[in-house]
């Protein structure tokens, strides 16, 4: 069964953002089950300008490959080096040690609650 | 996070880069495509997968296991110790009588009268402009019997042409898909396991089974046509029993093969394993715009085959394969190694080099990131020119060039 912390956001693109200074995102539980294992992670550069709703990265696993989206506009501060060097991560812990990018934030996305993300995929 | 591997646009959640599993837009030119139906097919495990916590997905009509758990982890039990597949939505069809061998001879390109009772052999149907409808396995179940096994999405038309082609035959042909059951077991321990639920007079018939084979013995209290074939690289049996025994089999195998490490594997492990193994796939390496000599199987295409005058055996396609026999071949199927970390995938163009997109040499037709090897790997057909083992080539991943290397196939052999 998938989780999803009701203190987080949510995109309909399917990653989570806790929202801070910095804030941090990473791809939902429900997103990562689709996929399957995943194999290679692909972020954008520490420094990089990001655009809420835009591509920032890829997530490959062995069945498909998947397009990161930003939910946020800003300044890419940090990356999960860890997820990067050990992907299933963020299929074993998509909330916690699978987080994926830290980003000072100048503008948000559009965002959903928990319950209205959980509404979204059906479960 | 949307999904974006290539064939696919309409099952994001269950997308793959091939059609033997799910959620594939079959070739355009092919007429051997199954349209997925409303309601899927279950198959006589269906409650099993449920039971087992599968993900299921709709392929060829049916809805089967995608994984249980894991795709890396079931790759991993199959090449190290056992996996358990359902295969019931192949398409199992019986053809019987005097002049079985005969009609089968004619009907595709192989020899299927040389082959011995008790034996299998690895065959194409072919269309007469020598395209390939099926690949299929047959196995030569007594001297007047054969069963076929065709790729599930393929099944209907094979019975199709089967029938059509064999008017002027002494054969019945009879469709036993829905009421046989097919459950693989695979890998370095397979012979451990099947053997230790097979009763004690077959158990050393079973063990002795040599490669694509099979024998009627009965596992798990039930009889079973036990053959030593596979889809995966690995060692490993094939049963095919009656329907309404599968779960009784299905729970036995389960049971004996858990001290051995053998986990239930979905459709994503079978196709990682097989690309691994460098075989092809139906609807990837072969469709109706491929001869079985573009694939690199022109051995299965027995030119050789006579009447028993000696005079040549016209069999359906004979003429365009006969040509395409004789001919330079305009591309070739090769392996290709990744160098980065960005897998190609089916329908990717494969580019001269790095720096040149624009010049397509060739199409990827199956790729993934290998479990077993940790690099990318893929099959693609490439212009005969650049098909040399070793040679530099570039897949184009989503307009970013990727360097690969073109390698030998298969990836991957098992440790002998």
């Amino acid at each position: 069964m998938s989780t999803f912390p009701e203190n987080l956001k949510y995109t309909v693109e399917h990653e989570w953002l806790a929202q801070g200074e910095p804030s941090t995102f990473g791809i939902t539980d429900t997103a990562a089950g689709a996929l399957g294992d995943i194999v290679y992670l692909e972020l954008p550069a520490v420094g990089t300008e990001i655009t809420a709703g835009a591509v920032c990265g890829e997530i490959e696993s062995t069945k498909s490959v998947s397009e990161l989206f930003s939910p946020v506009t800003g300044t890419v501060v940090a990356i999960n080096d860890a997820a990067v060097e050990d992907p299933s991560l963020v299929n074993s812990d998509p909330y916690g040690e699978g987080w994926l990018v830290r980003v000072d934030v100048t503008e948000t996305g559009p965002l959903l609650t928990a319950e209205e993300y959980r509404a979204e995929v059906g479960s | 996070m949307t999904d974006t591997t290539a064939p696919d646009t309409t099952a994001p959640h269950t997308s793959t880069s091939d059609s033997s599993t799910p959620g594939t837009t079959p070739p355009a030119t092919s007429t051997a495509v199954v349209p997925e139906t409303p309601t899927p097919m279950h198959s006589p495990l269906h409650d099993e997968h449920v039971a087992l916590g599968a993900t299921l997905t709709p392929f060829a009509g049916w809805l089967m296991p995608l994984r249980y758990s894991s795709d890396l982890a079931e790759h991993q039990a199959v090449r190290q110790a056992a996996g358990l597949f359902d295969l019931s939505h192949m398409g199992e069809i019986r053809v019987s009588g005097p002049q079985a061998g005969a009609a089968l001879d004619h009907a595709l390109v192989g020899n299927l009268t040389a082959v011995g009772v008790g034996r299998a052999r690895y065959t194409m149907l072919c269309a007469e402009d020598g395209s390939v409808i099926d690949d299929l396995v047959v196995y030569r179940t007594g001297e007047e019997d054969f069963l076929v096994v065709a790729n599930a999405s393929n099944a209907a038309v094979v019975l199709a042409e089967l029938a059509q082609r064999s008017t002027r035959f002494e054969v019945t042909i009879g469709d036993e898909s829905e009421h046989t059951a097919l459950v693989a077991v695979q890998g370095p321990r397979a012979q451990e396991i099947v053997t230790s639920i097979t009763a004690p007079d077959d158990v050393d018939a079973v063990a002795r089974l040599k490669y694509y084979t099979g024998l009627e013995a009965t596992v798990a209290g039930i009889d079973a046509l036990v053959a030593r074939t596979g889809y995966t690289g690995e060692d490993g049996y094939e049963l095919f029993v009656p329907a309404t025994e599968a779960t009784t089999l299905w729970r036995a195998l389960l049971k004996a093969g858990e001290p051995h490490g053998l986990v239930p594997a979905g459709l994503s492990a079978r196709d990682s394993l097989r690309l691994e193994a460098g075989m092809p796939l139906y609807g990837n390496e072969l469709d109706r715009t491929t001869t079985p000599h573009d694939a690199g199987l022109g051995r299965v295409v027995k030119l050789d085959k006579a009447e028993a005058d000696g005079a040549p055996l016209p069999f359906v396609g004979r003429a365009a394969l006969e040509a395409r026999d004789a001919s330079q071949p305009s591309r070739v199927l090769v392996g290709l190694q990744g160098l980065g970390r960005r897998a190609a995938r089916h329908g990717f163009p494969v580019v001269r080099s790095t720096d040149r997109l624009d010049l397509v040499v060739g199409q990827v037709t199956s790729g993934a990131p290998s479990p077993t090897l940790g690099f990318p790997i893929a099959m693609a057909y490439v212009t005969p020119e650049v098909s040399g083992v070793g040679t530099e080539l570039a897949v184009d991943v989503r307009g970013r060039a990727e360097p690969v290397r073109v390698v030998g196939l298969p990836f991957y052999r098992r440790p002998q």
